[in-house]
């Protein structure tokens, strides 16, 4: 009896070791997403991309299973810190998948570079993000890039002369993006005949539209989120105005047509991707996976998640351990890297992609040009 | 600023308003009634617009329909949070009520968020609230002009309930001394349960109109949509229903007009709304339309 107790024991116990190394087996990484609250859009799309790209490139890096860690931020900047310190400190991640809005990141930076874990926003576009800042990247273009080449489209494509704008003035984002904007075309010739602001959750914005229909813009420029783009434009039309409204990458979620309805018809908007014709080979592979798999076109942001992924995992099997200064070197390193919107090489933290312009049309996002700057 | 823009910024006020108006008689119903401040209004007039939505978009249900099923069932849901939540506390001091209200308000949004999801979805209209019309330059969004309507027959309705029915006698029985209502055999229990229903079928009719106005349905949508109708009440005499109304038309006007006047101000706006509320608060507590009252001996 006592022997088949001590083997019971001996098993248990084997079991139990069996188990812990089970669990030093893993790469854990970490995601920072925004899975409800204001954009919650983004962060779902994102997610949906990291574990679509994670379905693809296989379930292991380094002979170890990757286990993604999600913490919802809730949209919001203490809350995204919270959940920075929380995959670092208590889930020890190796890398993180960073929230993605600018306003987020801005206040995660200063945690990652301290703690030194590297983290990558998919779709952070404000230049300030990776400023002077180590241990942080994007995996997309930057909003002075995209000022600039909204503003040129603007002047050279749409012939406008006159320029509106209604920037957001409770996110960093749009404040940035919206005064780039303003620079940019008034370099290029262009006149700012208004510059109005609202805030996030507002829903009226009727008193901003009506000063702007006074000044009679040519383009109404919304460097916005989906939500109050949609809004906007909505409002606008029903405002009685007539002119051309032009977005932002933040205008590139299903919403803006589910809510904007009519309303956001010929709307034109920046964007990252163009989904509908991918330039890698995994992109095509994206793609045609996740129609696959929801019956519909995939937006910018799922292919940007699964980009900020690809680049963690390539940067980890370079690194060749799980050492997270080192995986933050061999990112920076990241050299003509194909992932799903294009080919990736970054430097300070930040990446050039060219930038697409699409068009609403039909209820459907319509690739229009691609600008090379 | 010309005539021709003010005016269209009027109109601009008068309309955000009429939604506050509409939704302040809520509040303003089972204060009146009450003494509670029912602080899950704000989530009500959310579920309102949502019951709507999946009536019409998931059940197929024609428009009107689909919305009246919506304010039936906000009715109901207002009948339970009564029966759950506060009827448990109605011989606990006011403060309990009070922070139970909040309490629900938060069990209600974050009910919402997990499951519907926090993204936004878009709400179907009918070409009736889609129009837009033309007045002496200023163009009217059409929920502009149905919910002054609507308002005014909601309101007609609940002046022959509250003065011409018994159970509107039992209403205001019930306002002025709830245990000697007992004693007289009235259902006090009852009457409160139907102020409820009424309060919160005020609210749906609210949130349903609203997302005509504002197409895009979330589960915080209520929230501040409801502490500014509760300023608007505030503002117009908490308890008063003409009141209600003519707060909803002061704040409306005033936050339109405040962006309107200093755009370099619109990031104060609802910082402006309620410097309102503390204002009067200060300074005439009672409100516009109310009356100050002597305390019960």
């Amino acid at each position: 009896m006592k022997k088949v107790l001590g083997l019971i024991l001996v098993l248990a116990l084997l079991s139990l070791s069996f188990g812990v190394a089970l669990a030093q087996d893993t790469v854990k990484i970490g995601a920072n997403l925004e899975m409800t609250g204001a954009v919650a859009a983004y962060g779902q799309m994102v997610w949906e991309g990291v574990n679509l790209a994670k379905e693809i490139s296989g379930d292991q890096v380094l002979g170890k299973n990757i286990e993604l860690v999600l913490v919802d931020n809730k949209s919001d900047r203490v809350e995204s810190a919270n959940a920075a310190n929380r995959l670092i400190d208590y889930e020890k991640v190796v890398a993180m998948i960073g929230p993605a809005i600018s306003g987020s990141m801005l206040a995660i930076g200063p945690i990652c570079d301290e703690k030194q874990v590297p983290v990558i926003s998919a779709s952070a576009t404000n230049p300030l993000v990776t400023q002077d800042r180590k241990f942080v990247f994007r995996a997309c273009f930057r909003d002075d890039d995209q000022a600039a080449a909204a503003a040129q489209f603007a002047i050279e494509e749409l012939a406008a002369q006159t320029a509106a704008v209604l920037s957001d003035i409770a996110q960093d984002y749009c404040v940035a993006l919206g005064n780039f904007f303003k620079e940019a075309f008034e370099e290029r010739g262009g006149q700012i005949v208004s510059d109005q602001y609202c805030k996030t959750g507002d829903q009226d914005f009727s008193a901003q539209l009506t000063t702007i229909i006074n000044s009679n813009p040519d383009v109404l420029y919304l460097p916005n989120y989906y939500t109050e783009a949609a809004l906007i434009c909505s409002q606008a039309r029903d405002l009685g105005f007539e002119g051309m409204i032009l977005g932002a990458d933040g205008a590139d979620a299903p919403e803006l047509v589910s809510i904007g309805e009519e309303a956001v018809e010929g709307v034109y908007f920046t964007a990252h991707a163009d989904t509908a014709h991918a330039i890698t080979e995994i992109g095509e592979q994206f793609f045609s996976l996740y129609r696959e798999k929801h019956g519909r076109e995939p937006s910018a942001f799922e292919a940007l998640g699964a980009d900020a992924y690809l680049i963690i995992i390539d940067a980890i099997k370079r690194a060749g351990e799980l050492d997270p200064v080192k995986i933050r070197d061999a990112m920076e390193d990241t050299e003509n890297l194909e992932v799903v919107t294009g080919i990736v090489t970054i430097e300070n933290g930040d990446n050039k992609k060219p930038i697409v312009v699409k068009q609403v049309q039909g209820g459907e996002f319509v690739f229009v040009t691609t600008i090379e700057y | 600023m010309t005539w021709v823009t003010f005016f269209q910024q009027l109109m601009n006020g008068v309309s955000l308003g009429s939604l506050y108006a509409l939704l302040a008689i809520g509040y303003t119903l089972v204060y009146g009634i009450l003494g509670l401040i029912n602080f899950a209004h704000g989530d009500v007039f959310m579920l309102g617009a949502y019951f709507a939505f999946f009536m019409i978009a998931i059940f197929m249900l024609p428009w009107w329909l689909g919305v009246i099923v919506g304010i039936v069932l906000c009715a109901i849901v207002g009948m339970t949070i009564e029966r759950v939540a506060y009827r448990p506390l109605r011989d606990a001091p006011r403060i309990s009520a009070l922070i139970t209200a909040v309490g629900v308000s938060f069990f209600i949004e974050n009910l919402g968020l997990v499951t519907v999801g926090a993204r936004p979805k878009g709400f179907p209209r009918p070409d009736l609230m889609k129009n837009v019309y033309i007045l002496a330059g200023a163009r009217i969004h059409g929920v502009t002009l149905w919910v002054p309507i609507i308002s005014l027959a909601i309101l007609a309705v609940l002046l022959f309930i509250v003065y011409r029915t018994k159970m509107g006698m039992a209403m205001r029985a019930v306002a002025k001394d709830m245990e000697a209502t007992r004693l007289m055999g009235v259902n006090v229990d009852r009457v409160i349960l139907l102020t409820f229903a009424l309060g919160s079928a005020l609210a749906g009719a609210g949130g349903v109109m609203w997302a005509c106005k504002y197409p895009q349905i979330n589960p915080l949508m209520g929230v501040f949509p409801g502490w500014k109708a509760f300023t608007a009440a505030v503002v117009g005499g908490i308890g008063n229903v003409v009141g209600a109304m003519i707060g909803g038309f002061i704040i409306g006007v005033a936050e339109i007009m405040i962006a309107a006047f200093f755009p370099s101000l619109t990031g104060y706006r609802d910082a402006f709304v309620f410097g309102i509320l503390i204002f009067f608060l200060l300074i005439k507590p009672s409100g516009i339309m109310g009356e100050t009252l002597k305390e019960k001996v």
